[in-house]
């Protein structure tokens, strides 16, 4: 026991033990499970255990599962374009633009603030804004600007990404601006010296240098979006699918074998997806 | 500086204005609204002015059980709080030396955060019912909200640790001092005001977390669940009050960390020794 303790890294090892221990059995051995239990069977009322590829089957058969996860690419896409334009800008305004420490710490919290409230009740708000009867249309008509109220906006993939950009942004913001603080800014003086324009030292020296902070960014809001269900339903009225949603659906159902094995994908999916993204990345050489 | 700003100052300065009103308007929205009359919608125009849809949040009839799920989400909070900073402190300090296997637990604590919340919600209900346990809030639930907090207390104390200067601690053991007396009086009080951030995460990404939290926590719904499925059969503004209340609630609670934070600030700042800044 005593020799035990004394070998490197025992002691490490002995304080990530507890952290290890819940992600073992919260974690790891959930999506063991899910794995597992996605080559079990169904009948209306009960799931049993066997090692079929049904679920995958039907899954990979499916037109309209294809149709889904396409979907919920292009929402991921379509909200990492919009987020990172977004959260770059703001970042940028943050760290070039704002000169003393105190005003650029007191207006990144006031960016960071609704990350810590309800992502449910920030979702509910947007329902004044964009219903038939909201302040959206009703300002468009009183500005003449329509005669009819629009019907898309909510309740629709306009609806969904809006909410997706507004509860994901700060995911951006936040790698963003922590890598751009750190950039010398003797650099960008030097750049300067040597003749190159605002433009030129933005594509030359600034985004080269917070690329890592792009990605880490890019990586949660990918993840995010993908692995959305609850935005997505409530949104669109239940009226559009992603993948978290034919997920939640199963679920619903009590069908957890296909649940799984959509899971499974989705999973995979996600993985690959921010295993491409990691190439460009050391996370660990950014905190 | 000349103390003239450039024309873009001015463009980027009000796309931060715009950002932030795209940010807090809805919420300040709901907030004016949730003061409707008795006969107000759930848009505008406002007909009247009342505490109506507040008053109607503590009849306990009418809109389900509201402060029985946030009583649950409040103790839900601050055990996920306490247990996320604890962990955080121990698996930070294990990070300042390399160790074996130490690439592949941080791997699966950063996969923590990028898997789909919904998995970690079905994987744990399916292994509690094939164990034949029941999930209930404060231990599926509990666990699962570990997964989503764990990461982010974690990340910032690599982060604290990364820029830890190791000097205050060699000093410290070199007039004898005891490991547990350097962590004591050395590193806890260096570290304490980003273990206040880490707090405020635990807590509050618990108190707000709905997807890992749906299928685990049982018959007993927390906060988030509950509004949620208000969302679904209550169409009155009703629910503007609940989310005002909640909204105020986390700032609230923001506002107490911060504050708890700018104080150990100031302590210390008072307290420093002025060693090394020369004779004035």
């Amino acid at each position: 026991m005593e020799r035990l303790f004394r070998r490197p890294g025992a002691q490490s090892w002995m304080l990530v033990s507890p952290i290890m221990l819940i992600l073992v059995f919260f974690l790891l051995m959930p999506i063991g499970m899910i794995t597992a239990v996605s080559f079990w069977g169904s009948t209306e009322f009960s799931i049993y255990p066997a090692f079929q590829f049904d679920n995958y089957e039907y899954l990979f058969g499916s037109q309209v599962v294809w149709n889904v996860f396409i979907k919920t690419f292009t929402f991921a896409l379509i909200t990492w374009a919009i987020t990172l334009s977004i959260g770059f800008t703001v970042a940028y305004f943050l760290t070039f633009h704002v000169h003393t420490l105190t005003w650029q710490i007191t207006l990144f919290l006031l960016c960071t603030i609704p990350f810590w409230t309800s992502n449910i009740i920030r979702m509910i708000s947007w329902v004044p804004f964009l219903g038939r009867n909201g302040i959206a249309n009703q300002s468009l008509i009183g500005m003449g600007l329509i005669d009819e109220p629009l019907e898309w906006l909510l309740f629709s993939d306009f609806a969904v990404i809006l909410a997706f950009v507004h509860l994901y942004t700060l995911f951006m913001v936040v790698p963003i601006f922590n890598t751009m603080m750190r950039i010398d800014k003797s650099l960008i003086e030097a750049a300067r010296d040597g003749g190159a324009s605002g433009f030129q030292i933005l594509t030359n020296v600034i985004i080269p240098l917070t690329k890592p902070g792009i990605m880490i960014g890019s990586i949660f809001v990918v993840a995010l979006v993908m692995g959305d269900f609850i935005t997505v339903r409530f949104m669109s009225g239940s009226q559009i699918a992603n993948v978290g949603r034919l997920i939640s659906n199963d679920i619903g159902l009590l069908q957890y074998p296909s649940a799984a094995a959509t899971a499974v994908v989705l999973l995979c999916t996600v993985l690959i997806t921010i295993a491409i993204m990691l190439r460009f990345v050391d996370i660990r050489k950014e905190l | 500086m000349d103390g003239k700003r450039p024309l873009s100052f001015y463009i980027l300065g009000a796309f931060f204005v715009l950002f932030l009103i795209f940010l807090y308007g809805p919420t300040f929205t709901i907030g004016i609204l949730s003061f409707q009359g008795p006969g107000g919608g759930l848009t505008f125009p406002m007909r009247g002015v009342s505490l109506h849809w507040f008053d109607e949040l503590f009849q306990t009839q009418a809109v389900g059980d509201i402060w029985g799920s946030f009583r649950r989400s409040l103790a839900l909070g601050l055990m996920v709080m306490v247990t996320t900073v604890v962990l955080s402190i121990m698996g930070g300090l294990a990070y300042r030396k390399r160790f074996a296997g130490s690439n592949i637990v941080f791997y699966i604590i950063m996969a923590s955060l990028v898997i789909p919340s919904i998995l970690v919600s079905l994987g744990i209900g399916l292994i509690f019912s094939q164990l034949g346990w029941d999930v209930h809030w404060s231990t599926s639930g509990f666990g699962a909200q570990l997964t989503w907090t764990l990461p982010f207390g974690l990340l910032i104390m690599f982060a604290v640790f990364n820029r830890f200067n190791p000097a205050y601690e060699e000093a410290a053991r070199d007039q004898g001092a005891t490991s547990w007396q350097v962590f004591q009086h050395i590193v806890l009080p260096l570290i304490a005001p980003s273990l206040i951030g880490v707090a405020l995460f635990g807590f509050t990404l618990s108190y707000d977390e709905f997807a890992r939290t749906l299928l685990t926590s049982g018959s007993y719904n927390t906060l988030p669940l509950e509004i949620f499925g208000m969302t679904t059969n209550v169409t009155s503004p009703v629910l503007y009050a609940l989310g005002t209340l909640t909204t105020l609630f986390s700032l609230s609670i923001i506002g107490v960390f911060l504050c708890i934070a700018l104080f150990i600030q100031r302590r210390r700042a008072k307290q420093g020794s002025d060693a090394g800044k020369g004779m004035v």
